[in-house]
C-alpha cells in the first residue's frame, strides 16, 4: 500500500509538462557513485497483514497486571471524550499554527491550555508545551542561568533520578556547577540547602511531591533562595495540584512537570507532555511556542503565535531554546481532560488518589514485616520497607498478577529493601486488599 | 529619511548625541524603518561598562531581532525606562523620545571612528542598491 | 462564521463534565492544610456535551491534511494513514507502563514493544545506511541536540576540544540553535550564486577547531548538491564529523542514503518522511543514527536481541552520553512509523520519493513562467520560488499566502529559506493527486495575474475566514497569554 493517487497517464502528462523523459531523469543530480548501496527492505504488506502482525506484538506485552507502579508516570483513567476529540483529524493532521487565519481552532485551544496550566500551577504565564517533564526541567534551569547570569545549580535529591540524569547529560558540555542536597525523613534538608545556597547560585530545583511521594511546603526555602537572588524551580505532578499548595503560592518562579497524568496514555514512555509556567517577568526567557490573544483588522478577538523572536526560526543560535516541534496534541488532550473534569472533578481526582493511597498504607501496614514510612505526608505514592530485597518481592508479585511497585534500590543506594507504591483512582478497594494478601503470601 | 546634523553615527545604524562627557544613544530612523513596528527592547543596566562596537542591547519587531552595539566605550548612566511600556517611541521619535540610554563615554578619541551626518547619509544611500 | 467563546467564558457553576463516583475506601484524615492550596483552581465547569461541542467546533476552524492541500515546504505534510492510529491505540501498546521492563523479572512484560523498537532501528539503519540508531529523541530538533552531543562526546573521547560547528546560511534555525545549546559556537557559510554552499568559504572556515558540519540534503532550496561527497571528504580530512539534518529525507528514499554520502550522524523526522501526523505541532520523533565510530556514545538504554530471540534493555555503555529522554522515545509515534514502513515496503518507499519529486518538479515547471525561480535546477521534493516579481506591484509572499487561505489552500512555507527574498517554498508530497496540484497551480497563476491587474484583491485577503489579518504587533507589545478572571 503506498497512498499515491497517480495513474500511469498522470505520470506521463506530468513528465511531459516538466520536459523529462522519465522519473529517473529527475534524480540526475545524484551521481551514480552516490546512489544507495543497499535498500534491502521487506516487500509491501496489506493494511490487514500489518495490523495483524502488530496486534500480535501488542498481545505479547503484559498490560493485564494490576498496576501499582508510578515513579512519575501514572495509570490514570482517561475519559472517552478525550480520545474522541483529540482524534479529530482537523486537529491531529494539522501542522504548527503558523498561519493564524486557518488555525484559529488550534490557537484558541492552546491559549486555553496555557490558561489552564497557569490556574493549576498558580503562576502567570505558560508556554504551548515541551517534550516531557525532564526536558522541561532542563529548559527551566537554562532560563535561570540566563536570567541570573550565574552558573551554580542546587538540586534536591528528591527529584526523580531520571530527570537529574537528564540534566547532567544535557549539561555535559556546559560549565554548570551542580550540588545535590539530601532528602532527610522524606523531605528536603533545609540545613544542607542553606549550607550551599549563596550569591553564585542561579537556581534551586525541587520536586513536589518528591520522588518518594512526600509533599512539602517549600515556602520557607523559596524565600531564602530569593534572598540570594536565585530562582526557585519546582517540578510538579499536575494531578496533585487539585488539592496541593501550588508553586505560585509557595513563591516559585518557574514550575514544570510531566503532563502525562492529564489524559495521556502511558504508551511505554511517550509521547508525553512537558509543561512549564512562570512569572510574567520571565515570559521572554521561556522556550518554545507561546500563543497570545490579539484582534484582527475588524477588532475581533483572535489568537496568534507570539513573542516569536525568542525562537530558533528567528533568533537561530541566540534562541532561548532549539525546540521546534512540541507536544501540541498531548497539550490538547490535557486541556480537554481538565475541561471535562472541571473544578470539582479535579479536586475529586486528587482526593481519590490521596485517600486510596492512605487506605493502601493502612492496609499494607498490617502485614507482618512490612513497615510503611510515615515520616512525612504523601499524596498518592509512598514507600514501604520490606524484610527482603524488593527485587525478589517484585518478581514474585508479577507471577501473582501485580506490578506491585518500583524498587527504590534501582535509583538509590542503600534502599534495596524499599518499594515505592503508587495508588491512583483506578485502583479499587478490592485490588488494594488483594495486593496486601498477595504481598503477605510472598513475604 | 531623517539624519540630524548634530549626531554621530555607526555602520550598524546607532547614533550618539554628545553632551559634554555624556552620550545619548539610540538607533537611526533608517534602522527603525527597516525593522518595522518595534515590539520590545532589551536595554543594558545602569552602571554597566560598555566597549565600543560591542553588543549592548536588543531591539525586536514581530519577526526579527537585531543586536545593538555601543557607539562608544564607557559606563551606562541611565536608560530610557519609557521604552519598556512604549517601544513604539523608537518608531515615532528615534532621535529624541526613542533614545535607548545615556552613557559617560571614556575615550574621546573613539569619536573619530564614527560618521558625521553627511557621511552616514552617503553610507545609507550606498546600501539602498 | 461566528466566533467560539473561550471555554472559560462558558463556565457554569455546578455543571459537571465528568465524575469519579463515590470513594470506595473509608475516608482518612485530610491532608494538613499547610500543604494544601488556599483556593481551588478556577477551572471552568461544563457538561460533557458542552466540552465536546466546544472542541469539535474549534477543530473545524483548522486547515489540516485531511481537509486541505497543505504544501508547507520543509514539513512534508503527506497523508497520515488511518490504520497507524488504530495500531498505536491497541491496548497492549497504549497501556504499557514504561518502567515495567526495568523491574526485576519484568523483562518479559514488554517483549512486544521492545521488538517494535529493535525492528524499527534495524529498518532505519537500512534506509539511511547507518550502523545504529537511538529512537529516544522526541522531535527533530531534539535529535539534532542529541546528535551534536554525540559529536562532542566523540571528540572529547579523542582528546580534542573543538569549539565550532559549521552550518550553511540556508539551514533550518534549529541547526545553529541546537549547536549553541550543546555548547558550540556557530560558523555560517554563505550560499553561492549557483545555489550551492560556497565551497571556497567552506574550505576557509574548516580548520582543526571545527567539530562538525551540519547539512540538510537535499538542501532547503530543494536541491541535491552533487558536491556533497567532496564536502564530506574535506570535513573528514579536517577531523570534523558530518551531521545530516533529515528533514528532507523523503526525497532520497531508496535513491541515496546519508551513510553512503559520508554522513556520520543522522536524524530523521518520523513525522515527516514516515507519515506520522504532526498533531498541530507535535508530537514528533527524531531518531538519530550513527556510524560505527559513535555507537558507544549513544544514549542509554539500548534495546538488544538476545540469543534466545527475546529482547532486553542494555545499560552497560560506560561511554554513553546518558539519558536524553525519560524512556525509549515517543513510542506511540515510533510505532506508527514502523507500521507505515511495513505497509509501504521497499517499492512503496521508493515510489514515495519518486512521486514526491515528480510532484514538486511539476509545480516548478508549471509555475516558473509566473514566479521568479531564483535557482533554476531540477528540484527534489520541494521547489522554492520568490515573489519578487509580485512585490513590484505591492504583493508580498505574505499576501499570496493569505489569498491562498481564502481559496482553501494551506499556504507554502514563506520567508524561508532566509537567503531567498520573499520565498515561497512548495512541498506537495507524493500523496497529492495531479488534479489537486492542477487546481492549486491554477490558483497560483490566477494570483500572479491579480498581482499585475488588481493587487488589492490579493493584499486585502483573507476575507472568507472567521477572522481577518491579526494585529501581531499588539500581540507582541502587550502580551495577553492567558485568560484573566474578572473576579
Amino acid at each position: 500500500m503506498n497512498y499515491v493517487a497517480h495513474t500511469k497517464e498522470d505520470i506521463q502528462q506530468m513528465l511531459s509538462a516538466i520536459g523529462a523523459k522519465s522519473i529517473e531523469e529527475l534524480f540526475k543530480d545524484i551521481p551514480a557513485s552516490l546512489r544507495a548501496k543497499s535498500f534491502n527492505l521487506p516487500p509491501a504488506k496489506s493494511e490487514f497483514a500489518v495490523t495483524q502482525a502488530l496486534s500480535r506484538l501488542a498481545d505479547k506485552n503484559a498490560t493485564g497486571l494490576v498496576n501499582f507502579v508510578g515513579a512519575g508516570f501514572y495509570d490514570h483513567f482517561i475519559p472517552a471524550a478525550v480520545d474522541a476529540l483529540s482524534s479529530r483529524s482537523e486537529f491531529y493532521t494539522a501542522y504548527t499554527p503558523y498561519q493564524p487565519e486557518c488555525s484559529q481552532g488550534w490557537l484558541q485551544a492552546i491559549y486555553e491550555y496555557q490558561s489552564l496550566i497557569c490556574e493549576l500551577t498558580g503562576l502567570d504565564v505558560s508556554n504551548a508545551s515541551l517534550y516531557d517533564g525532564g526536558t522541561a526541567l532542563f529548559e527551566a534551569m537554562m532560563m535561570a542561568l540566563r536570567h541570573t547570569g550565574r552558573n551554580k545549580v542546587i538540586l534536591d535529591s528528591g527529584i526523580n533520578l531520571i530527570y537529574r540524569t537528564m540534566l547532567y547529560t544535557y549539561s555535559s558540555n556546559l560549565s554548570i556547577e551542580f550540588v545535590e542536597i539530601p532528602v532527610v525523613h522524606g523531605q528536603s534538608s533545609r540545613e544542607e540547602l542553606y549550607k550551599y545556597l549563596d550569591e553564585r547560585t542561579a537556581a534551586v530545583i525541587f520536586q513536589n511531591p518528591n520522588f518518594f511521594g512526600a509533599v512539602d511546603d517549600h515556602s520557607d526555602m523559596v524565600e531564602k533562595v530569593h534572598q540570594c537572588g536565585a530562582l526557585a524551580i519546582a517540578s510538579v505532578y499536575p494531578v496533585s495540584l487539585g488539592i496541593l499548595k501550588t508553586p505560585g503560592e509557595m513563591g516559585f518562579d518557574i514550575a514544570t512537570g510531566e503532563g502525562q497524568s492529564l489524559g495521556i496514555p502511558l504508551s511505554f514512555g511517550g509521547p508525553y507532555l512537558g509543561f512549564m509556567a512562570a512569572r510574567t517577568a520571565l515570559a521572554r526567557q521561556m522556550p518554545g511556542r507561546i500563543v497570545g490573544a490579539t484582534v484582527d483588522s475588524d477588532g475581533k478577538r483572535g489568537f496568534v503565535l507570539t513573542l516569536q523572536t525568542r525562537e530558533q526560526h528567528i533568533r537561530r543560535e541566540k534562541a532561548t531554546s532549539n525546540i521546534c516541534s512540541n507536544e501540541a496534541l498531548c497539550a490538547l488532550r490535557a486541556a480537554i481532560f481538565v475541561s471535562l473534569l472541571g473544578r470539582q472533578g479535579l479536586i475529586e481526582l486528587a482526593e481519590h488518589n490521596y485517600q486510596k493511597a492512605e487506605f493502601a498504607k493502612e492496609t499494607l501496614s498490617r502485614i507482618p514485616g512490612v513497615q510503611v514510612k510515615r515520616s512525612s505526608p504523601t499524596f498518592n505514592e509512598f514507600t514501604i520497607l520490606l524484610p527482603r530485597h524488593a527485587n525478589e518481592v517484585v518478581h514474585r508479585m508479577i507471577e501473582k498478577g501485580f506490578a506491585c511497585g518500583f524498587p527504590l534500590g534501582r535509583f538509590y543506594k542503600g534502599m534495596d529493601n524499599y518499594l515505592l507504591i503508587a495508588v491512583t483512582e483506578k485502583r479499587t478497594k478490592e485490588e488494594i486488599r488483594r495486593l496486601a494478601d498477595s504481598l503477605e503470601a510472598v513475604l | 529619511m531623517n539624519v540630524p546634523g548634530n549626531l554621530l553615527y555607526t555602520k550598524d545604524h546607532e547614533w550618539a548625541r554628545i553632551e559634554g562627557k555624556t552620550a545619548y544613544v539610540g538607533i537611526t530612523d533608517y534602522a527603525q524603518h527597516s525593522l518595522g513596528d518595534i515590539t520590545f527592547v532589551d536595554l543594558p543596566k545602569a552602571g554597566e561598562e560598555l566597549k565600543q562596537s560591542s553588543f549592548c542591547a536588543t531591539v525586536e519587531s514581530v519577526k526579527a531581532a537585531s543586536d545593538v552595539y555601543a557607539p562608544l566605550s564607557g559606563k551606562v548612566t541611565g536608560v530610557n525606562s519609557k521604552l519598556a511600556q512604549n517601544p513604539e517611541l523608537i518608531n515615532q521619535s528615534p532621535y529624541d523620545q526613542g533614545y535607548f540610554f545615556m552613557m559617560e563615554f571614556s575615550n574621546e578619541a573613539e569619536k573619530a571612528k564614527l560618521m558625521d551626518a553627511p557621511a552616514y547619509q552617503k553610507y545609507v544611500e550606498g546600501l539602498a542598491e | 462564521m461566528i466566533q467560539i467563546p473561550l471555554i472559560f467564558e462558558q463556565h457554569k457553576q455546578g455543571c459537571r463534565g465528568f465524575t469519579y463516583g463515590p470513594l470506595d475506601v473509608p475516608a482518612a484524615k485530610s491532608l494538613d492544610s499547610k500543604y494544601c492550596r488556599a483556593a481551588d483552581a478556577r477551572i471552568p465547569c461544563l457538561s460533557e456535551l458542552s466540552v465536546v461541542r466546544h472542541y469539535t467546533n474549534l477543530s473545524r476552524l483548522n486547515f489540516s491534511v485531511d481537509t486541505n492541500f497543505y504544501p508547507l515546504g520543509s514539513c512534508t505534510m503527506k497523508y497520515n494513514p488511518k490504520f497507524t492510529e488504530r495500531v498505536a491505540a491497541l491496548e497492549g501498546f497504549a497501556q504499557l507502563h514504561p518502567l515495567l521492563p526495568q523491574l526485576a523479572g519484568g523483562g518479559m512484560l514488554a517483549q512486544g514493544s521492545l521488538e517494535v523498537l529493535y525492528e524499527t532501528e534495524k529498518l532505519l539503519c537500512e534506509i539511511t545506511g547507518m550502523d545504529a540508531f537511538t529512537l529516544q529523541p522526541l522531535a527533530g530538533a531534539h535529535g539534532e541536540l542529541t546528535g551534536v552531543m554525540l559529536i562532542a562526546a566523540y571528540h572529547k573521547d579523542k582528546g580534542s576540544r573543538r569549539k565550532y560547528i559549521i552550518v550553511p546560511d540556508s539551514s533550518h534555525g534549529t541547526n545553529p540553535s541546537s549547536a549553541a545549546i550543546a555548547g558550540y559556537q556557530v560558523k555560517v557559510i554563505p550560499t553561492g550564486s549557483d545555489g550551492y554552499m560556497d565551497l571556497e568559504a567552506y574550505k576557509k572556515a574548516l580548520d582543526s577547531e571545527v567539530a562538525a558540519v551540519m547539512l540538510t540534503c537535499p538542501d532547503t532550496l530543494g536541491i541535491f548538491n552533487p558536491q556533497i561527497k567532496q564536502i564530506a571528504d574535506l570535513a573528514h580530512a579536517a577531523g570534523a564529523l558530518m551531521y545530516y539534518d533529515g528533514a528532507n529525507l523523503n526525497a532520497l528514499l531508496g535513491k541515496a542514503r546519508p551513510g553512503d554520502l559520508g554522513f556520520d550522524v543522522v536524524h530523521i523526522n518520523l513525522h515527516k518522511t514516515f507519515a506520522t501526523p504532526h498533531g498541530g505541532g507535535g508530537p514528533g520523533a527524531g531518531p538519530v543514527g550513527v556510524n560505527k565510530e559513535l555507537i558507544e556514545f549513544l544514549p542509554i538504554s539500548r534495546v538488544i536481541r538476545r540469543s534466545d530471540a527475546t529482547f532486553a534493555l542494555d545499560y552497560n555503555h560506560p561511554k554513553s552520553i546518558g539519558y536524553i529522554a525519560p524512556f525509549y522515545g515517543n513510542f506511540g509515534v515510533i510505532l506508527k512509523a514502523y507500521a507505515y514502513i511495513l505497509a509501504l515496503g521497499k517499492e512503496g518507499l521508493i515510489q514515495a520519493a519518486e512521486i514526491a519529486v515528480l510532484n514538486a518538479n511539476y509545480c516548478q515547471a508549471r509555475l516558473k513562467k509566473y514566479y521568479e525561480l531564483p535557482f533554476e535546477k531540477t528540484c527534489m521534493h520541494e521547489c522554492v520560488f520568490s515573489a519578487s516579481r509580485q512585490v513590484k506591484n505591492g504583493v508580498h509572499a505574505l499576501d499570496i499566502a493569505k489569498y491562498l487561505i481564502d481559496q482553501g489552500y494551506h499556504p507554502p512555507t514563506i520567508y524561508f529559506p532566509l537567503i531567498v527574498k520573499e520565498a515561497l517554498m512548495i512541498e506537495p508530497t507524493e500523496t497529492e493527486s495531479k488534479e489537486t496540484l492542477d487546481a492549486f497551480i491554477e490558483t497560483m497563476i490566477r494570483i500572479a495575474g491579480l498581482a499585475e491587474k488588481e493587487p488589492s484583491a490579493v493584499t486585502a485577503s483573507p476575507v472568507h475566514m472567521p477572522i481577518k489579518r491579526l494585529d501581531e504587533v499588539r500581540a507582541a507589545r502587550q502580551p495577553d497569554l492567558r485568560w484573566k478572571f474578572q473576579e
